[in-house]
């Protein structure tokens, strides 16, 4: 790989270099918290290497809920990764073990830059991939340490982790189906929380997905 | 092995063959169309769960708290188009304040 082309992906990428540290920091406090260990919190940014999958599994853990409703409700959200893989399967080169460990960057940011300038760039992907993936495990490494000396829910953590949700949330609205499916998804959470163990009104709002068969 | 590791390791590896999907086990062929559509609606169906298990989430129970004075300063902060971190910091800040002030 020319390291000149690279170089376009780091630059591409190093506006948004902030973000990956502070959500690797809030996961890595928020996974300490949820008895993660500083051990499995990093082992976990280097191979699940997914935002919103991993805070949902380290939410759904803190709050009391069981392995198999973590591991679903996480899995679930990480389903989106195969059609965004797909999408870029042409544009890996290589043999199947290079193709294996670098499909491994693909994350939401690395895909969504990767494509703006209409088709998408191998070089990009990877360049931004890297650097997201770097800043997300030492941000994460952070975050374990820093839980260490902070009271989370003293600076309003437990607030936090509402609001990311919901800012993660916002972009899908603007699609009908999406927001029926959200709506839904939100309803059936609410009603079953006084009544099943934590972890489960999540993975039970995944038939909500089925409006998206609807026409 | 403790629940969180068992999390952690069957995640991982399932979300490493999820990334590897294209370029090393489907190809270019594209996904059934039914599917990519229940695909589609996957994750805001399982974010709106979340924000709602986060926000008035107990031990069995709803319980309404500062957590969604935070959520309504997180809606404001969105609305005026912040960056994905000022509205969290927008949302754990209004916790805080008002737990210090309460």
């Amino acid at each position: 790989m020319e390291p000149s082309r690279l170089r376009d992906g780091l630059r591409a990428a190093a506006p948004l270099a902030l973000a990956p540290i502070l959500f690797g920091a809030s996961f890595g406090l928020l996974a300490g918290d949820a008895g993660l260990g500083w051990a499995g919190a990093i082992l976990m940014s280097a191979t699940t290497f997914a935002g919103s999958a991993q805070f949902a599994a380290a939410s759904i853990l803190d709050s009391g809920g069981g392995a198999a409703a973590a591991i679903v409700a996480a899995l679930l959200l990480n389903a989106l990764y195969v059609p965004l893989s797909v999408s870029v399967a042409s544009i890996f080169p290589g043999s199947r073990r290079r193709r294996l460990v670098e499909s491994q960057l693909i994350v939401d940011e690395s895909w969504a830059l990767s494509g703006r300038g209409g088709r998408f760039d191998y070089h990009v992907l990877v360049g931004a991939g890297l650097l997201f993936y770097v800043l997300w495990v030492a941000g994460t490494a952070l975050g374990t340490v820093a839980g260490d000396l902070l009271e989370p829910n003293a600076i309003g953590l437990d607030a936090a982790f509402p609001a990311l949700f919901l800012a993660l949330l916002a972009p899908y609205l603007r699609s009908r189906r999406a927001l029926a499916a959200a709506l839904l998804a939100a309803s059936i959470t609410f009603v079953l929380i006084p009544f099943t163990p934590p972890g489960v009104p999540i993975v039970a709002a995944g038939v909500s997905c089925l409006l998206g068969l609807r026409r | 092995m403790s629940t969180g590791w068992v999390v952690v390791l069957i995640v991982g590896a399932v979300t490493v063959l999820f990334k590897a999907a294209g370029p090393v086990f489907i190809g270019r062929r594209p996904l059934p169309p039914r599917l990519l559509s229940l695909v589609e609606v996957l994750a805001p169906a399982m974010l709106a769960a979340l924000v709602v298990t986060q926000a008035v989430g107990g031990d069995r129970q709803l319980v309404f708290d500062e957590r969604l004075l935070g959520l309504a300063a997180a809606v404001i902060a969105l609305r005026l188009r912040a960056p994905l971190i000022a509205v969290m910091v927008a949302a754990a800040a209004t916790a805080a304040v008002v737990r210090l002030l309460t």
